[in-house]
């Protein structure tokens, strides 16, 4: 069965639905967004990812069209979108407060958008029901915003943003009020509407998890600048930055320089004293150039005694982090350099194998962790 | 229920009787027999039968309430509009001095206001009547419309402005379909304010009309100066009832709506 994976970002015959092309915004002296280029394609399920400040939030209000650039282009279906106001652009936004409107009930709210188009009123009511029924809101169509829950609100939230079916939905931090449990559900949720839909998808979040759920690529952002945008997967296994490794997820970084012993194989000298470590790399480092090793936590194995793997050091458990599912050992190094490993509980928890204090061997591969410059 | 002690026992009293002893003995009065004010001889409602037929005095009612209606209409779209630029339109030079300046009418004295208005009203050659004085009504009311509103504004989520335009409303019909609506009640008692400060104005009205047109409280004063007569004291009377049954009214509507959005929470909870 020859299923075709969803890439356009890698065919180069494909037109993006919407491209920044060195997109500067400047409020003042503050500069937002430095000289910005991003192709983002049609059916994406788009995640812009970072810190609180790194520009995010403005780069989606400029796709809204409430901000414009102070350099640069943005197109939506290769039209240059400066200057045209939100009302007269296909491009619809999910508030992050969700922004519903509280003298109208549930019903009106959808309405709202499409009544601006003035069609006519059974074509309208037809397109409402149909919301309503995608986000499995029937029952509510008559109630005020604030005589529903906050997972209802989000869902008239969207429902309403979608109504216009425009070409481009942005969302905005669109779980941040609903509670972890509803928040899991409702981005399975989301990615289901995304896919029925056929709608590009851009999604504001500052939750690294959330991203890495929902998104078909995600673009790393700090500082008004995009760090790396790639698929999850990638961003987590092959992040090109210590920045990037740092963001997502859990890591250990040994810091070190290379030294070439084979064909796309390294030496790190990382501690006086202490033998060097090998990793893989298929990014080339000259002799002596310092780098970084990234080895996720899940990646280091843990042993009562040395284990005959390629990188093996010797600490002692330093503390504790258990999480029922797992548990995080961090293990002091000699060095004061501290390794966490992460251990699946298979076992009940009494019947652990190591405790505070004990002197435990940590290990991982040489293809385990990420060789990285910067 | 905590019951009082003396000392608030005490203090209530006192505090009630200097608001309402003035008005009770003025209701009481003007339900005298006799034309002597400070002579009680039995109870009459004759008083109240002739302000009925008393043209100067309905006339003067009309005007006021003319006046009132539409300076504190015209008050309520120009505050609302200035609130709206001093909230909304961001940082521009010289915000500060204008928002300053939108409020000083509010500390500036009447009289200073009147004589002002007198002046420029004898300058552009208009003849002194209703029109001046809605003009002058207008001017010194539409600062307290502005602070009602403004403040309202500052607490409005600008967002549902801003969804209102994603959803491909004009900036018209965002104003016109959420803008408005929401802060409707903060206009309505910027109005109503309006209303009430144009009612009993004196001072600026005094200074602002002319021969053809007097108002209520001006009426009330030239004749207070020829001596009380019960014929007022019937006047402010049904002054003060119409103002108490305006207060119950608003305040059972506003309780009314308070207990409605309650149950529709109530009930929001229980289908949740």
């Amino acid at each position: 069965m020859a299923e075709t994976v969803f890439a356009p970002w890698d065919d180069p015959n494909e037109k993006p639905l919407i491209r920044f092309r060195n997109v500067t915004k400047r409020f003042g002296d503050f500069t937002a967004i430095d000289d910005l280029t991003l192709d983002i394609f049609e059916r994406e399920f788009f995640a812009l990812l970072g810190p609180s400040g790194c520009g995010k939030t403005t780069m989606m209000r400029m796709l809204a069209g409430f901000e414009n650039p102070t350099g640069g282009a943005i197109e939506l279906s290769g039209q240059d979108i400066a200057g045209v106001p939100p009302n007269k652009r296909a491009v619809n936004m999910m508030f992050q407060s969700y922004a519903l409107f509280p003298h109208l009930s549930v019903w009106d709210n959808i309405a709202f958008g499409l009544r601006r188009e003035s069609k006519n009123k059974a074509a309208i009511a037809a397109r409402v029901e149909e919301m309503l029924k995608l986000t499995r809101l029937e029952k509510f169509a008559r109630r005020k915003p604030h005589q529903i829950s906050g997972g209802q609100r989000q869902r008239v939230a969207l429902a309403r943003s979608l109504a216009k079916a425009p070409k481009l939905l942005l969302l905005d931090e669109p779980l941040g009020a609903l509670d972890a449990k509803l928040r899991e559900a409702t981005q399975f949720e989301l990615m289901d509407i995304q896919e029925k839909t056929g709608t590009t998808f851009v999604i504001v979040t500052h939750d690294q998890e959330e991203a890495m759920t929902v998104a078909s690529r995600v673009a790393v952002m700090d500082e008004g600048q995009i760090i790396q945008v790639a698929t999850p997967e990638r961003i987590y296994e092959a992040p090109d930055s210590v920045y990037v490794a740092d963001f997502i997820g859990d890591v250990n970084i040994l810091h070190g320089s290379a030294k070439a012993v084979g064909p796309d194989t390294y030496e790190v000298a990382w501690a006086a004293g202490q033998n060097p470590v090998h990793a893989a790399s298929t990014r080339p480092f000259s002799d002596g150039q310092a780098c970084h090793l990234a080895i996720r936590p899940e990646k280091v194995s843990i042993h009562k005694d040395r284990p005959a793997a390629d990188n093996a050091v010797q600490g002692k458990v330093l503390d504790i982090a258990y999480l029922g599912n797992l548990s995080t050992y961090h293990v002091e190094l000699p060095t004061g350099d501290i390794i966490k490993a992460q251990v699946a509980n298979t076992r009940r928890i009494s019947r652990r194998d190591f405790t505070w204090e004990d002197p435990v061997w940590v290990s991982w591969t040489k293809t385990a962790g990420v060789l990285l410059a910067k | 229920m905590n019951r009082l002690s003396s000392f608030n026992v005490v203090s209530l009293t006192l505090g009630f009787v200097f608001l309402y002893v003035p008005m009770l003995i003025l209701v009481i009065y003007s339900f005298n027999a006799s034309k002597l004010v400070t002579v009680w001889a039995g109870f009459s409602t004759k008083w109240y039968g002739e302000l009925m037929s008393n043209e100067a005095f309905l006339d003067a009612a009309w005007v006021t309430l003319r006046v009132a209606v539409i300076s504190s209409t015209i008050a309520t779209v120009l505050g609302t509009m200035a609130a709206y630029v001093l909230v909304r339109a961001g940082r521009f030079y010289g915000r500060t001095l204008f928002s300053g300046m939108i409020y000083a009418p509010l500390v500036m004295p009447e009289v200073i206001t009147g004589l002002s208005l007198l002046l420029l009203f004898i300058g552009l050659g208009l003849d002194r009547g209703v029109l001046t004085i809605v003009l002058a009504h207008t001017t010194f009311s539409m600062c307290f419309v502005s602070v009602v509103v403004s403040s309202r504004l500052v607490s409005f989520d600008r967002s549902l402005e801003e969804a209102a335009l994603d959803l491909g409303a004009s900036p018209l019909d965002a104003f016109r379909l959420v803008t408005l609506p929401i802060i409707a009640p903060a206009v309505i008692s910027g109005w109503l304010l309006a209303f009430t400060l144009s009612l009993d104005d004196l001072v600026i009205a005094s200074f602002t009309s002319g021969p053809s047109a007097t108002t209520l409280p001006m009426k009330i004063w030239s004749s207070v100066r020829l001596g009380v007569s019960p014929e007022i004291n019937a006047l402010s009377t049904i002054l003060i009832g119409l103002v108490t049954l305006g207060v119950i009214a608003a305040s059972l509507a506003s309780k009314q709506v308070a207990v409605r959005a309650k149950r529709d929470e109530q009930a929001a909870a229980r289908a949740a």
